[in-house]
């Protein structure tokens, strides 16, 4: 205080927020309540982590080691021998280039895969949503039933469709399937987002411009950005972990990467090649999670975005 | 600047009938409100011209063109929403642009008119701006601009003032009531608010229950109200309505109270011939009572009644008394007010020609 000026006293402000009355909020105390909550918390963080640290170091050693059989010991020597092999050259099947030519497949499969999901969905929420389609509520209970339809049911007839339209055993098939197959989710999550969109908003366009995809592209896909995000990660993770669609449809060309993987490591000769096996199942991991390292805080926005209305 | 008319309008919602053969015609250049309480049909209405609902049945015309059935955007209309409905991913700019997206104008025209509609409305300096960074009375500038950049003939309002605060409301009232008689297009304009009707329509449609109660000019809607529905929603205080019986002696009409008062009615031009010994209800509007007693010759009737209370509204003041066990509702100097006390017993009177007589069956105007 002492060093305030004449003039700063005289303006009186400052002196007025230094003096006024200081009320101390009372410090919490560790109650055992917290503790047993501490102690709960901190054996599921062990349930998940501890098989995460031994694939870890795992793929790290390199065979001599895990012969001795120490399953938590650190690698004596580390070493990126098994993530090389892993990558370049372990066998799926007699094919011997390692999981990178999965990893590419995948690659080639996830973006139209997505692409043809998610627009589809987006465009029939929208219709759905914001238009005048006759029996909107039939198809909407439709769709909301093919959701629980396990894909195995009908996996024979999609093969012999897939088949009749010239896309089995190729990308386009497998994008085709995984569009098909999320279309009933995506649709109602798309559906129920722009919902939530003012009518008035969209009367207002109907009077501006009348025009279905001109309004889509100019009005409504701006507006999507938070469920845009959502349906990504959804998405994304989906397609890229998938396995069934891929040994199905993806015929010798073109199977993902977890196709790859699963060869790998259920190969049934010789010795089981742990480190190998644990860098490749890594290596599989990784891409979804550096997607949610990446865009995991908006996805959380947008998970919540429109469940109170700001 | 066409007109509008609308044509043995029918709409139902499933079973649910909303409005009933409806008939209404407005000229080139007017300015028709269409007024009712909530749920009396005017928003449905409004949104059948603009062709955002189908008529279950009936005909719209705007100028010679049959509508019914023609696209929002090719009816040549612009609207105004009440929640102002401005594009929130676009900016000021690009909401007036989108305005213009049915009619391949070129991009001169365009520009020149978000510019002409900008400054008319001196938004210039926000053409930039999100609406998300505007005030209330800022969106509610572009949302008209979205309409002016259109440059059609009619343009439709559905309560484009209930979200603005009082004072600003009165501010774009009046700028609203300007901007019509600079550009003299027709305007149809939904308001369950009487001041904004009588201050800025030419044409004012009273609803009620999906029918039109009454249409005509503000003056004839105050002055001459056609039912004890119009007569009872126009004006605050709310017109003073009575049941009292008509009795006619000596060639002199009266109407006589309950507690025995005589209402002069000598100078009542009626529409129907009065029956003697008939129940009618008699209207008093709270401007035309004068307190104190006066003569036969200046007044209809002077009633002897204890003041429940007055209260001060600015300019103006409003006393209420006790008339046959229910509230009588003056208008009253301020000054005079003041003198009232609670319980008191004054005389007040009521001025010849000033009364309204409904039948009590029908409701209707005598």
């Amino acid at each position: 205080m002492s060093d305030l000026t004449i003039a700063q006293k005289m303006l009186g402000g400052e002196v007025a927020v230094r003096s006024a009355p200081y009320f101390p909020r009372k410090k919490k105390r560790i109650t055992g309540r917290s503790i047993a909550i501490i102690i709960f918390l901190s054996i599921c963080a062990i349930f998940f982590c501890v098989p995460l640290y031994v694939v870890i170091i795992t793929s790290f050693k390199t065979m001599e080691q895990i012969r001795e059989g120490a399953m938590f010991s650190l690698p004596n020597v580390w070493t990126l021998e098994a993530w090389d092999h892993a990558w370049n050259s372990a066998c799926s099947g007699i094919n011997c280039n390692g999981l990178k030519v999965g990893f590419w497949n995948s690659v080639q499969i996830l973006f139209p895969s997505l692409i043809l999901s998610i627009g589809i969905s987006m465009i029939t929420g929208y219709a759905l949503a914001l238009w005048n389609v006759r029996w909107a509520g039939g198809f909407l209970f439709l769709l909301f039933i093919c959701a629980f339809v396990p894909f195995q049911i009908i996996m024979f007839p999609l093969i012999s469709m897939t088949a009749a339209i010239k896309v089995y055993g190729n990308v386009w098939g497998v994008a085709i399937v995984h569009a098909v197959l999320a279309m009933p989710v995506l649709t109602l999550i798309f559906r129920n987002y722009y919902k939530d969109i003012p009518q008035e908003i969209m009367s207002a366009a109907v009077m501006d411009s009348g025009s279905f995809w001109k309004i889509f592209v100019e009005i409504i896909l701006p507006m999507s950005g938070n469920i845009l995000i959502v349906v990504l990660i959804l998405q994304i993770t989906s397609i890229w972990n998938d396995y069934l669609i891929g040994v199905t449809f993806g015929g010798m060309g073109s199977q993902p990467m977890t196709v790859n993987l699963a060869n790998l490591i259920t190969i049934s000769t010789g010795t089981t090649r742990y480190n190998d096996n644990m860098a490749a199942a890594l290596q599989t991991a990784i891409p979804p999670l550096v997607i949610y390292f990446f865009v995991g805080k908006l996805f959380v926005q947008g998970i919540t975005a429109g469940a109170i209305k700001g | 600047m066409p007109k509008v008319s609308f044509e043995h309008i029918t709409k139902t919602y499933g079973n649910v009938p909303v409005l009933k053969d409806l008939n209404l015609a407005i000229d080139d250049g007017d300015f028709l409100v269409l007024l009712g309480p909530s749920g009396c049909g005017k928003t449905t209405l409004l949104n059948l011209l603009a062709g955002l609902i189908d008529v279950t049945d009936g005909r719209i015309m705007i100028g010679d063109r049959d509508v019914t059935d023609v696209d929002p955007k090719d009816r040549g209309l612009a609207m105004v929403f009440q929640s102002y409905a401005l594009y929130p991913t676009k900016t000021v700019y690009g909401n007036l642009k989108f305005g213009l997206s049915a009619s391949k104008l070129p991009k001169d025209e365009v520009e020149r008119r978000i510019a002409w509609a900008a400054k008319l409305l001196q938004i210039e300096p926000l053409l930039n701006r999100k609406p998300a960074h505007l005030s209330g009375g800022q969106r509610q500038r572009v949302a008209i601009g979205r309409a002016l950049v259109k440059n059609v003939g009619v343009f439709l309002f559905d309560e484009p003032l209930s979200n603005l605060d009082a004072k600003l409301r009165t501010e774009t009232r009046l700028e609203i009531k300007k901007l019509h008689d600079t550009l003299k297009t027709t305007i149809v304009y939904v308001t369950h608010d009487q001041i904004e009707a009588m201050t800025m329509a030419t044409k004012i449609a009273v609803m009620n229950g999906g029918v039109i109660q009454q249409f005509g000019t503000p003056d004839e809607i105050y002055e001459r109200p056609a039912n004890l529905f119009v007569a009872g929603f126009i004006g605050s205080p709310a017109m003073n309505l009575r049941k009292v019986k008509l009795s006619i002696a000596n060639g002199k009409t009266e109407a006589v109270f309950g507690s025995g008062v005589r209402f002069d009615l000598s100078d009542y031009r009626f529409a129907t011939a009065p029956q003697d010994g008939a129940e009618v209800i008699l209207g008093l509007r709270p401007e035309h009572f004068l307190v104190g007693a006066g003569t036969a010759a200046d007044s209809a009737a002077t009633f002897e009644v204890p003041v429940q209370y007055a209260e001060r509204t600015g300019p103006d003041a409003s006393a209420y008394f006790v008339l046959e066990n229910d509230l009588l509702a003056l208008r009253v100097e301020p000054a005079v007010a003041a003198g009232l006390k609670p319980g008191q017993v004054v005389p007040v009177r009521y001025l010849k020609g000033k009364a309204h007589l409904f039948d009590a069956q029908t409701g209707q105007r005598m």
